[in-house]
C-alpha cells in the first residue's frame, strides 16, 4: 500500500512539474510577444537568426526532404501496386509531403539543429555570467536574446517548410519518372492540379508554428539552465526532447484543425 | 553612496546573507573580504538586481536601488565579472562598446570603436586586439578586456568580481595596478570582492569581512593588520584555526 502511495505520489508530482513547466512556458511565450511589439529592436541579432536558422537549415532540409520524398514515391507505388492503383503516386506523395511530412520533417530537423544550438549558446552564456553582463550593461536579455530568434525563426522557418516540400516533391518525381517509369510531364500536372491552396497555406502555418515552438523553447531552456557543463547538457537535451514532442502535439492540433475547414 | 542595511537573502535552506550592513562612502575603494561560498557575490548582484534580497534595504546616493528607472540605475555602473564574460560573437571593440552602441548611451559606430580602442589602450592593450575574437586572448587579456568594458562608459560606480582569480602573480599585479589608477584617475567609487590578500592590499581604501552573513568587521585597509578581529586576524593570515571553519 505504501508502495503504491509512493508511486501515485511520485507520478503527481511529476505531472505537477510538467504544468508547471507548461505554465512558465507560456508565460515566457507572453512576455516574448510583449516585448516584440516594443522597442528597442536588436537589428544586427535579428539578421545573424535569419542566417543561422534560415541559410544554414537549407542544406539539412533539403537532403532529408529530397530522400524522404523519393522513399514515399517508392513506398506508394508497392503499397498501390497491390491494389493495381499505382498511378497515385503524383498525388500522394504531394498530398503527403506538403499536408504532412514537409513540415513535420522540416520541424524536427530545426529542433535537432536550431534550438539545441540556441538552447546551447544562452545556457552557456549563463553560466559564464555573459547573461547577468547584460543586464548591467542595460540590455534586456529577453529582447537581445529570445526575441530576434522567435522572430526569425517564425519567418524562416515557414519558408524552410516551403522549400522543403518543393523538394520533396521534386524527390518523389526523380524517383517516379527516372526509376518508376511515371511521364514527367503527365507527372508534374497531377500533383499541381491536385494540391489545393488550403494544402499550401496549412504547410507554411505549421512550418511558422513549429519555427516558433523550435525557437521559443531553445531559449527558455536555455534561460533557465543549471549550472556547469551538466547544466547547459540538461538544458540542450529537454530542449531538443520538449521542441519534439511539442511539436508533434501541435501538428496534431493544427491538423485537425485544417482537416475541419 | 552605497548604503546596506539588514540586507538578507537566503536560496532554499541556506541563508546566505543574514542582515549584512554597509557603508561606501563615495570615492572610495571599497573590498569585501571573505571566504569562498560566504556570499560575496550576491551581495554585489543584490545592489545591482542581479539577484533580489528578500529583506533590507539597499539605498544608492539616497534612493532606493530596487526602485526608479532601472537603464539610468544601471548606467551609472560598470562591472568586470570574475570570468570577464565577455560576448564570444563579437570583436573585443564591440564587447568594450557594448555600451554605447545601444541604449541611451549610444554613439555613432565609428565613435564607439575610437573609444573602445581607447580604453583597451588604458589598460594596455594594443589596437591590434580589437578586432579579434574574446576566444583568441588569454586570460589576463581578457580580464583587461572586461576592465576596458567596465570603464568604457566612465561610470561612477564600479563593481569587480574577483578580479584577479584565475591569473598567474605578475598578470594579477598589472590588473591590481590598473584598478587602482583608473579608480583613482575616475575619482570612480569601487567595490572589489576577492579573497587574494595581495589585491587588498593594491586596491583598497577600506576593507569589509562577510562571514556567517553579516559585515564581521570593517574598516580601513592600513588598521586591517591591527585589527584585533579573530576573524580578520585568521583570514588575512590564513591559518586554517581560528573561528573561521576551515571545512565549510
Amino acid at each position: 500500500m505504501a508502495l503504491l502511495l509512493r508511486l501515485l505520489a511520485r507520478i503527481g508530482r511529476t505531472f505537477l512539474g510538467f504544468l508547471a513547466m507548461f505554465g512558465r512556458l507560456f508565460i515566457y511565450f507572453a512576455q516574448t510577444l510583449s516585448h516584440i511589439v516594443r522597442p528597442p529592436f536588436y537589428g544586427r541579432e535579428f539578421a545573424l537568426a535569419l542566417v543561422n536558422i534560415g541559410w544554414l537549415s537549407l542544406p539539412v532540409v533539403g537532403l532529408t526532404a529530397i530522400f524522404t520524398g523519393g522513399a514515399l514515391a517508392l513506398q506508394i507505388y508497392a503499397g498501390g501496386s497491390r491494389f493495381d492503383v499505382e498511378s497515385v503516386v503524383p498525388q500522394i506523395v504531394a498530398i503527403g509531403i506538403v499536408r504532412e511530412l514537409g513540415p513535420v520533417m522540416v520541424g524536427l530537423m530545426i529542433a535537432a539543429r536550431v534550438t539545441s544550438s540556441i538552447a546551447a549558446e544562452i545556457a552557456t552564456m549563463k553560466v559564464t555570467e555573459q547573461i547577468d553582463a547584460l543586464i548591467t550593461l542595460s540590455t534586456n536579455p529577453m529582447k537581445y536574446l529570445t526575441v530576434p530568434r522567435v522572430l526569425a525563426a517564425l519567418i524562416t522557418v515557414p519558408i524552410l517548410v516551403g522549400i522543403g516540400d518543393i523538394v520533396g516533391v521534386m524527390g518523389g518525381y526523380l524517383v517516379s519518372t527516372y526509376s518508376l517509369g511515371f511521364n514527367h510531364a503527365a507527372y508534374i500536372q497531377n500533383t499541381v492540379s491536385f494540391l489545393e491552396p488550403l494544402d499550401v497555406i496549412s504547410s507554411l502555418v505549421k512550418g511558422a508554428a513549429f519555427g516558433v515552438i523550435a525557437a521559443l523553447l531553445g531559449c527558455y531552456f536555455g534561460m533557465n539552465s543549471g549550472r556547469g557543463a551538466q547544466g547547459v547538457g540538461s538544458a540542450t537535451k529537454s530542449s531538443v526532447e520538449a521542441a519534439a514532442i511539442l511539436i508533434l502535439a501541435c501538428n496534431f492540433l493544427l491538423t485537425g484543425v485544417f482537416f475541419s475547414l | 553612496m552605497i548604503r546596506m542595511e539588514q540586507v538578507k537573502k537566503t536560496f532554499g535552506s541556506n541563508a546566505v546573507l543574514r542582515g549584512v550592513d554597509l557603508h561606501i562612502p563615495k570615492g572610495t575603494s571599497t573590498v569585501i573580504i571573505g571566504g569562498s561560498g560566504t556570499g560575496k557575490s550576491v551581495l554585489l548582484k543584490c545592489i545591482l538586481g542581479l539577484v533580489k534580497a528578500d529583506s533590507g534595504t539597499i539605498l544608492v546616493d539616497g534612493k532606493d536601488a530596487t526602485k526608479g528607472d532601472r537603464d539610468a540605475f544601471l548606467a551609472r555602473f560598470g562591472m568586470l565579472f570574475q570570468g570577464a564574460a565577455l560576448f564570444d560573437s563579437l570583436p573585443v571593440w564591440q564587447n568594450v562598446a557594448f555600451r554605447l552602441m545601444r541604449g541611451s548611451l549610444k554613439r555613432p559606430r565609428a565613435e564607439a570603436r575610437e573609444i573602445a580602442i581607447e580604453k583597451l589602450r588604458r589598460v594596455g592593450l594594443k589596437p591590434d586586439v580589437a578586432d579579434r575574437l574574446p576566444a583568441e586572448l588569454s586570460g589576463g587579456m581578457q580580464k583587461r578586456v572586461g576592465l576596458a568594458r567596465a570603464i568604457a562608459a566612465d561610470p561612477e560606480i564600479i563593481f569587480f568580481d574577483e578580479p584577479t582569480t584565475g591569473l598567474d602573480p605578475i598578470m594579477a599585479g598589472v590588473i591590481n595596478d590598473l584598478i587602482r589608477e583608473i579608480v583613482v584617475e575616475m575619482g570612480a567609487t569601487a567595490m572589489t570582492i576577492t579573497h587574494d590578500m595581495s589585491s587588498v592590499r593594491a586596491i583598497a581604501d577600506d576593507i569589509a569581512m562577510l562571514h556567517d552573513g553579516v559585515i564581521q568587521w570593517t574598516g580601513p585597509v592600513s588598521q586591517m593588520d591591527s585589527s584585533g578581529d579573530p576573524y580578520v586576524d585568521q583570514f588575512i593570515h590564513g591559518r586554517a584555526t581560528g573561528p573561521i571553519e576551515a571545512v565549510r
